[in-house]
């Protein structure tokens, strides 16, 4: 074992090949469940999920080797990747999240019926895409990365073939997809045409492509700001972007995929796809973007507030919970974005914007995850149970998951001592700090609607009487998830401080981007 | 015992905790084992909290926050665990930890189902309010504040009466809503005095150089926290609904502890962070006594009206906190310490009172007042005691009411008279509404057979109310340790937010001993305000008596 990592220490230190060791052992063990799938035994399928998960500890394992590497960000193939802190922080959230999800699959996968190799196989594709997302350093490597997670999703949210509502959300999420990629794509043109009049001599000896982030960076900056091209690429970037986080007013596809899809893909598109976009976002919004920050600074904060209310005020209504969180996710979507818009604001707000921003996006895997969890524990044969009456009583069938549910809920509303909490703490802490009082008394105002429909779920949980709901049962695999989950949810907000370090480390920018 | 020695604090703020620990470990069905349990640890909290009334030194020299506890907690932030207490706090977690420990007593067989649960939420609440009285970190002091809100939702969303959940929702969010103000008004004032601490004495005494705009903008930041949890008129609303939904523990703890925190929060926050600028002052405080006034003449007019016994004691409340607050902003020594005396009291009579519709709901299980009447027939000892808590609750002589009352009434006459004519109709109608409630409760015949052979008082209903109406009597006849103890801060406090009140003082009073030492002052003659010490009232409550 010792020599096999010493021997991937050399590969890396020999060229651009080391820096993609983590995606290539997912695509290993992905094609690995591919062909393995068909020789299994249909009782026998949990060992597809066996195969993902060593690919995802694997990849793991290469991802943890490149950490003393990253300190200086090195760049391979033609520099179209870069390996620094932001990419092994947010490569962690990925894995940690594709973890979670194949554990809490299996069973969901053997009620449903539904118990194909693809999926796992789909799910590390995905991953891939999203590590690229947050790796790539170039136009068309960030875009394949994209589209490889988007067309993996498309597929996974209407895996369930025999149910309507899976099939109708995955023809939404496909078809206003694609537009969004579209537009994304078209934003990308626009940036290589702009690209094409930078003055290369200054960026190095070796010329990079015209799509490389630097080049575009300096052109942008020549262009300067109100300049029509890099507003329009700007908007038309935002727009695909804003699609892919669910931010109002891009978000009308999230509810019914998140009520359609199932609802471990449910929690990996609102956690992991969600994260991956902003991953890419943020890195275009530090380099290409960057030098013309006057111009989107409002345009965010316009989208933040207008996340925040519709997010909010909609999940007030439903009974559905699943299109609750639906709702509650765009809600948080509208936090993050507040902390990018102080972030860029001021040097002063920067870096407790990104580390609120980082923070956030770390523990809102979790406790979103942890929310969607509980639901899938209560899945049974034939019946979705995503209804808030499916949750009657549920203090009484079964007071682990109960009260699990009742730390990810008020993690969420964001109550102390818990990570959501200290999330928005930090999102508040860099408003206030960076002079924008008013979208800080937002931002905390929305925690009182928010805090309304989180306990109309907890009171479904603990105050309703059960009815005749057959006990809910929790595997062994569902109760290491709920431990590992708790536990940072809970740590995360008890004791900050090493989380806080995590989310300093990921704005370390080898490149000397150092916000203002 | 060296570890209780150096950490008193730390002891007494998590034995609490230790108790719902231990009670997640006793199996789910033996409701008696979940009882001793939990009696047990509310019983410990109060033994553990007793030492630090005669540790606690009244030296000058001693700093003003005592039994210090620093450590870093967040230092990213500058967040500290730093506990600390001050003349003010050791009153107030005295009262909860005495509040808590009778109120879980008294739950013994009213609460009959999820006793495990129960026990656990209301020691965990138990933890939140002592934290926040010993908080010395804004950080801290926000979590503790905020986390005591969910044991509270359960316990009136669960063991409350008919509109529990409504009530529990609402209590939650109106408290959220001040909560997440406030949260915005600490960050503020943390990057005003230049970040990297949330030390709250630090935090607090740079707020005197800020300008007057953020002075003014910081004061109303913090002000509907405390104003939605005193609860000030107009933000009273949810008080009733949560008071008369909850369990009998539950309104004692709400009425007894919860309401504190407001006021609390007025003292220790509020007032350092008041305007400099005169102007600027002047017009806040004109608004916070003119609340106050129409609070106690518009709680008391209200309770009046009510047929539910609960939700008259649950609007008494708004009428007798809202005289704390007349008292606090009047920004004199007399008009604070009456204040904080006030509250001490209303946590004993009002915690008695609810104490008294919980023995009859017990009972009879109905609220209506109309359900009962002469009462007193079947049930003497109960009309005795009963007796003695609403006429401590009503201000009369020789009992607590009536000191916290008259010292408050001191302090605001040396603003102005016509605010001290205003609260007076509010002493004559809660008189009023509390004898009439007694009179149609107790006296006369006994109308409805069902109350025919009502049981009198047992043992445990005793020991919930007797040490009550001891303090009660106590306080009303020698309340000067209790002054003694407010000294310090009180003057503290008064020096650095109404620096002209001890000046003016000696130069009215020249032959005086001087102010700084208040406690040697001669005695206080209402003619002349600048000699009311509070220490006058301790001295010779007797004459006062007489007088009026």
């Amino acid at each position: 074992m010792r020599q096999v990592f010493n021997g991937f220490q050399s590969f890396m230190q020999q060229g651009g090949g080391g820096l993609l060791l983590p995606e290539m052992m997912l695509v290993l063990f992905a094609m690995g469940i591919l062909l393995t799938d068909y020789l299994l035994e249909a009782r026998d399928k949990y060992f597809n999920a066996l195969m993902a998960m060593l690919g995802v500890m694997f990849s793991a394992i290469c991802l943890w080797q490149l950490r003393g590497a990253a300190d200086s960000g090195p760049m391979g193939f033609s520099r179209s990747l870069l390996v620094d802190p932001f990419f092994l922080f947010f490569g962690f959230i990925f894995l940690i999240a594709t973890a979670l999800v194949i554990i809490l699959s299996v069973r969901y996968l053997q009620i449903e019926d539904e118990n194909h190799g693809e999926y796992y196989a789909l799910m590390l594709f995905a991953t891939v895409g999203m590590m690229f997302m947050a790796s790539g350093y170039d136009l068309v490597v960030q875009f394949l990365g994209l589209e490889t997670m988007a067309i993996s999703f498309y597929v996974l949210a209407g895996f369930l073939r025999r149910d309507k509502r899976s099939n109708e959300g995955a023809v939404k999420y496909l078809l206003l997809g694609a537009f969004s990629s579209a537009i994304l794509a078209y934003g990308f043109s626009i940036l290589y045409g702009i690209g094409a009049m930078a003055n290369l001599s200054s960026i190095g000896q070796t010329l990079p492509p015209r799509t490389n982030l630097d080049v575009i960076a300096v052109a942008v900056e020549a262009r300067g700001h109100a300049d029509l091209f890099v507003l329009l690429a700007l908007a038309t970037v935002g727009a695909g972007l804003f699609f892919k986080v669910a931010a109002v007013p891009f978000h009308q596809w999230a509810p019914d995929v998140y009520e359609g899809a199932p609802t471990p893909i449910t929690a990996y598109i609102s956690v992991a796809s969600k994260t991956a976009s902003f991953a890419l976002l943020l890195r275009l919004l530090l380099t290409v973007f960057w030098p013309v920050r006057v111009d989107w600074e409002m345009l965010i904060a316009g989208v933040a507030i207008a996340s925040l209310t519709v997010g909010n005020l909609a999940a007030i209504t439903q009974t559905n919970v699943k299109r609750m969180l639906a709702y509650s996710s765009i809600s948080h979507v509208g936090y993050i974005l507040l902390g990018i818009v102080a972030a860029a604001s001021s040097p002063l707000g920067f870096l407790t914007g990104m580390k609120g921003v980082a923070f956030y996006l770390f523990v809102y895997g979790f406790m979103t995850i942890g929310a969607f969890a509980v639901l899938i524990v209560l899945q049974r044969q034939g019946i979705i149970g995503d209804e808030l009456d499916d949750l009657n009583g549920l203090y009484r069938r079964s007071p682990l998951s109960a009260l699990v549910l009742l730390i990810f809920m008020l993690s969420l509303a964001g109550i102390p001592p818990l990570a959501g909490f200290v999330g928005k703490y930090f999102i508040l802490q860099a408003l206030i700090e960076t002079g924008h009082n008013r979208l800080a008394l937002f931002g905390a105002l929305y925690i009182v609607p928010a805090l309304y429909y989180y306990f109309r779920i907890v009171m479904h949980a603990y105050l309703y009487e059960p009815g005749n709901a057959p006990l809910p049962v929790v595997t062994i695999g569902q109760r290491v998830a709920f431990a590992v989950m708790c536990f940072v949810t809970v740590a995360a907000g008890v004791y900050p401080e090493p989380f806080v370090r995590l989310a300093t480390y990921s704005l370390f920018f080898p490149s000397g981007f150092s916000g203002h | 015992m060296e570890f209780y020695n150096t950490h008193i604090l730390t002891v007494v703020l998590f034995t609490p905790l230790v108790g719902s620990l231990v009670l997640l470990f006793v199996p789910r069905d033996s409701a008696t084992a979940h009882r001793v349990i939990g009696n047990l640890f509310g019983f410990l909290g109060l033994i553990v909290s007793l030492p630090l009334i005669w540790r606690f030194s009244l030296d000058p020299a001693a700093p003003r926050y005592q039994f210090p506890e620093t450590y870093d907690w967040i230092p990213s932030i500058g967040a500290h665990y730093a506990l600390g207490i001050d003349g003010i706090s050791l009153l107030l977690v005295m009262l909860t930890t005495l509040l808590c420990a009778i109120s879980i007593l008294s739950s013994w067989s009213a609460i009959k189902m999820r006793t495990k649960e129960y026990y656990i939420l209301f020691l965990l609440l138990q933890v939140g309010m002592l934290g926040v009285f010993m908080a010395l970190d804004f950080f801290l002091f926000y979590m503790f504040w905020e986390v005591m809100l969910v044991p509270m939702y359960f316990l009136i969303g669960v063991w409350g009466s008919d509109r529990r959940l409504y009530a529990a929702i609402k209590f939650f969010l109106y408290t959220l809503v001040g909560s997440v103000i406030m949260l915005l008004g600490i960050l503020a004032l943390y990057f005003k005095a230049g970040g990297g601490t949330f030390d709250m004495p630090t935090l607090l005494a740079s707020a005197a150089q800020f300008d007057t705009r953020t002075q003014v903008l910081l004061f109303w930041a913090f002000f509907f926290a405390f104003a939605i949890k005193v609860p000030m008129f107009p933000f009273h609303t949810w008080l009733p609904d949560a008071h008369t939904e909850a369990p009998t523990a539950g309104s004692v703890i709400l009425a007894g502890v919860l309401l504190k925190m407001g006021t609390y929060g007025f003292i220790r926050f509020s007032l350092p962070l008041l305007p400099v600028d005169p102007t600027a002052r002047h017009k806040i405080v004109t608004i916070m006594m003119v609340v106050s006034i129409i609070g106690i003449i518009y709680g008391a007019l209200v309770c009046m009206m009510q047929k539910d016994m609960k939700k008259l004691i649950a609007y008494s409340s708004v009428s007798h906190l809202a005289f704390c607050t007349l008292g606090i902003f009047a920004l004199t020594p007399n008009g604070l310490s009456g204040s904080v005396i006030q509250q001490i009291n209303h946590g004993l009579s009002t915690g008695a009172l609810f104490l008294i519709v919980g023995v009859l709901y017990e009972r009879r299980h109905t609220r209506l007042i109309s359900e009962y009447g002469g009462l007193s027939t079947p049930m003497p000892n109960f009309a005795a005691i009963y007796m003695i808590a609403t006429l401590s609750s009503l201000g009369l002589p020789l009992l607590n009411g009536f000191i916290g009352e008259f010292v408050i009434l001191r302090g605001t006459y040396e603003v102005s008279i016509k605010y001290v004519a205003w609260a007076v109709i509010g002493i004559v109608l809660g008189a009023a509404y509390l004898l009439w409630l007694y009179q149609r409760v107790m006296f006369g015949p006994v109308t409805n057979p069902a109350n025919e052979h009502l049981a009198d008082l047992n043992a445990r209903e005793y020991a919930t109310l007797v040490p009550l109406i001891i303090l009660c009597f106590w306080i009303g006849i020698y309340p000067k340790p209790l002054f003694r103890v407010l000294e310090r801060p009180v003057q503290q406090i008064v020096e650095q937010i109404n620096p002209g009140y001890y000046g003016a003082e000696r130069a009215a009073a020249p032959a005086a001993t001087p102010a700084l030492a208040p406690a040697e002052a001669g005695v206080g003659t209402p003619g002349m305000p600048g000699m009311n010490m509070p220490s006058s009232t301790g001295t010779s409550p007797a004459p006062e008596t007489e007088k009026k």
